[in-house]
């Protein structure tokens, strides 16, 4: 960092231009990004956060009268809501550490050279190719005992009584969903991670070897430390997105059998969409938004810590 | 000479590879078998795992008697389009972010977390209000604008990880050598951020590919209309004609492989290893 230490010190000689052009420069790379966020997401976002304190309803022209804080209240007493808040949780924990869990196995096997590497890599990773409602399509005609063969499979291997359509048991219907999404999301976890691993310097490896390391230790203190990082931010985007992430659900079960797979981001799609409640909605959306703020805070300060150590 | 214990290692590691490929395709497999089962046998042969015949009927269906190329085209620039401006832009605001310390630079990245984490059906209403002034909605343009702006701050959180990969000394090599800092970041650190720049392509690419919400609130004609919001189509148009929505899902699908098959290479590459070492 010459200018920084330079510019310390007074004795800076270069033309004012020239030093302009230096201090601006990482806004200058920002900015491209930055003004399409600003105006394609943050101004709407703006607008949104006003329609929930709004009573805004689509096709109702004497809507849009401001009355404060009532969604709010509405929301403390709507039971929906609240079973939906609990189903989100079950819903992001389970799937978030089952691809994680996979994707981090899928990623260490894929990482050391063998034959037809290359060809397994791809094939493991063409899940995430695969539109998301197209897969729900799917995964729900595969669930289905008419036309799907896992009622079958599980009724054989004992795991069910009967060759039922698990999506309609309330009890299991949640693990539909949540299968879909982790066949779904495994790649995305296994690239990112790969990607890391293949970042370590081998020479550590090598050396850790040399000095009569064993696999688990060398894992333990080279590999989890290098890619804790990445592994804090992939895991907190990731929560974040599935605890948005409604598709699979609106297709494969609508939140049903009685509400018991709805989650908060189903519900609010459902508020919109169906009922065209779209400050309710917003509201509800709000409240979400806070939740995971908290959560992503945690996390920040977690990685930060992390990269501190390192 | 081969010790017994490696020996099993490497079935051990062949055998789960093997567990991770058939759980990856067997869906697929059954899109695949849906798509080249006769309308009569549906369902009397829907557990079967081929049915007794096969035809692709749909397939031909779907190409000659529907829009779906038109759908496929307008799919096709909307996603690429997408994915090389979000590239461009992400490498380099990632750049920013992974080299500099400068003021502001928390709320930026708070503000990117921020677009992360609330649903997006928050902003249809308000997004749908801006556009239509500027005769942004109906047409490709807007989408990709809309698209853009969604892709951007995980890309650039994306790339900025991969640029924390690569040694400063590098750059502040080169700068010492009489570069300025652009020249470095375009001729040094950019092509060894391939991988990364091949990575964040794949994933933008898909993401726009099978988006389905905005394409199916910004779009109403038919003649901007992608691909998912024509496979919906089957759904409502009459009764779900399951087998045609199965085979024009299947060759959506073929794409978004192909170009999974083509950028996955860069990711095994690794080259970040090999530019500290050599």
């Amino acid at each position: 960092m010459t200018e920084a230490v330079s510019a310390q010190y007074g004795r800076d000689r270069r033309p004012f231009l020239r030093r302009l052009a230096i201090a601006s420069e990482p806004y200058l790379y920002s900015a491209p990004a930055l003004i399409l966020i600003v105006t394609v997401m943050l101004v709407p976002l703006a607008i949104g956060i006003s329609y929930a304190f709004r009573d805004m309803t689509l096709l109702d022209p004497f809507s849009g009268g401001f009355i404060g804080l009532d969604h709010f209240r509405a929301i403390a007493k709507d039971k929906t809501f609240w079973l939906a808040l609990k189903n989100t949780v079950y819903w992001t924990g389970y799937s978030v550490a089952l691809q994680f869990a996979f994707g981090l196995i899928l990623a260490l096997l894929l990482d050391k050279p063998f034959y037809g590497r290359g060809l397994a890599q791809a094939l493991c990773f063409l899940p995430w190719a695969v539109p998301s409602f197209l897969s729900g399509l799917n995964w729900a005609w595969m669930f289905n005992p008419v036309v799907g063969p896992i009622p079958h499979w599980l009724y054989g291997i004992g795991l069910m009584s009967a060759p039922d359509n698990i999506l309609s048991d309330p009890d299991l219907a949640m693990w539909g969903p949540i299968i879909a999404n982790v066949w779904w999301g495994i790649p995305f976890f296994a690239i990112t991670l790969l990607a890391a691993l293949q970042s370590i310097p081998r020479d550590l490896y090598e050396a850790a070897a040399i000095d009569g390391a064993t696999p688990f230790q060398r894992f333990r203190s080279i590999t989890l430390p290098f890619l804790a990082p990445t592994i804090a931010i992939t895991v907190m985007l990731r929560t974040i997105w599935i605890a948005n992430f409604a598709d699979l659900i609106v297709v494969m079960t609508n939140g049903g059998p009685a509400d018991k797979t709805q989650i908060v981001a189903s519900y609010i799609f459902t508020q919109a969409f169906r009922r065209l409640d779209f400050g309710y909605a917003s509201a509800i959306a709000m409240v979400l938004l806070l939740l995971l703020m908290v959560y992503s805070l945690l996390i920040v300060f977690l990685r930060q810590t992390l990269l501190k150590e390192r | 000479m081969i010790r017994p214990k490696r020996l099993g290692m490497t079935i051990a590691h062949r055998a789960a590879i093997l567990v991770y490929v058939a759980f990856a395709l067997f869906p697929l497999y059954w899109l695949v078998k849906v798509s080249v089962t006769p309308n009569d046998l549906l369902y009397s042969e829907g557990v079967k795992m081929w049915p007794s015949r096969a035809t692709l009927d749909h397939f031909a269906f779907v190409l000659e008697h529907s829009d779906f190329p038109l759908f496929f085209r307008n799919s096709m620039i909307v996603s690429v389009s997408t994915a090389f401006i979000v590239t461009i832009l992400s490498s380099i605001g990632g750049y920013a972010l992974s080299r500099f310390t400068f003021r502001g630079k928390f709320w930026i990245v708070g503000l990117m977390l921020l677009t992360q984490m609330f649903p997006l059906v928050m902003l249809i209403a308000p997004i749908f209000k801006m556009l239509s002034p500027l005769g942004l909605t109906n047409s490709l343009s807007g989408l990709i604008l809309v698209y853009v702006a969604f892709n951007v701050p995980f890309a650039t959180f994306l790339m900025q990880s991969f640029f924390d990969g690569i040694p400063k000394d590098l750059e502040e090599a080169a700068m010492i050598d009489g570069a300025t800092r652009f020249m470095a970041f375009r001729q040094i650190i950019l092509p060894l951020t391939l991988p990364g720049m091949a990575a964040t392509l794949g994933f933008v690419f898909t993401a726009a590919w099978s988006e389905l919400l905005f394409a199916l609130m910004l779009i109403s004609g038919v003649d901007a209309s992608t691909f998912p919001v024509g496979l919906l189509s089957f759904v409502s148009k009459f009764s779900v004609d399951f087998g045609q929505m199965m085979a024009a899902g299947v060759l959506a699908l073929i794409p978004a492989c192909i170009f999974f098959l083509l950028i996955q290479r860069y990711l095994v590459q690794g080259l970040t290893a090999g530019a500290v070492k050599g």
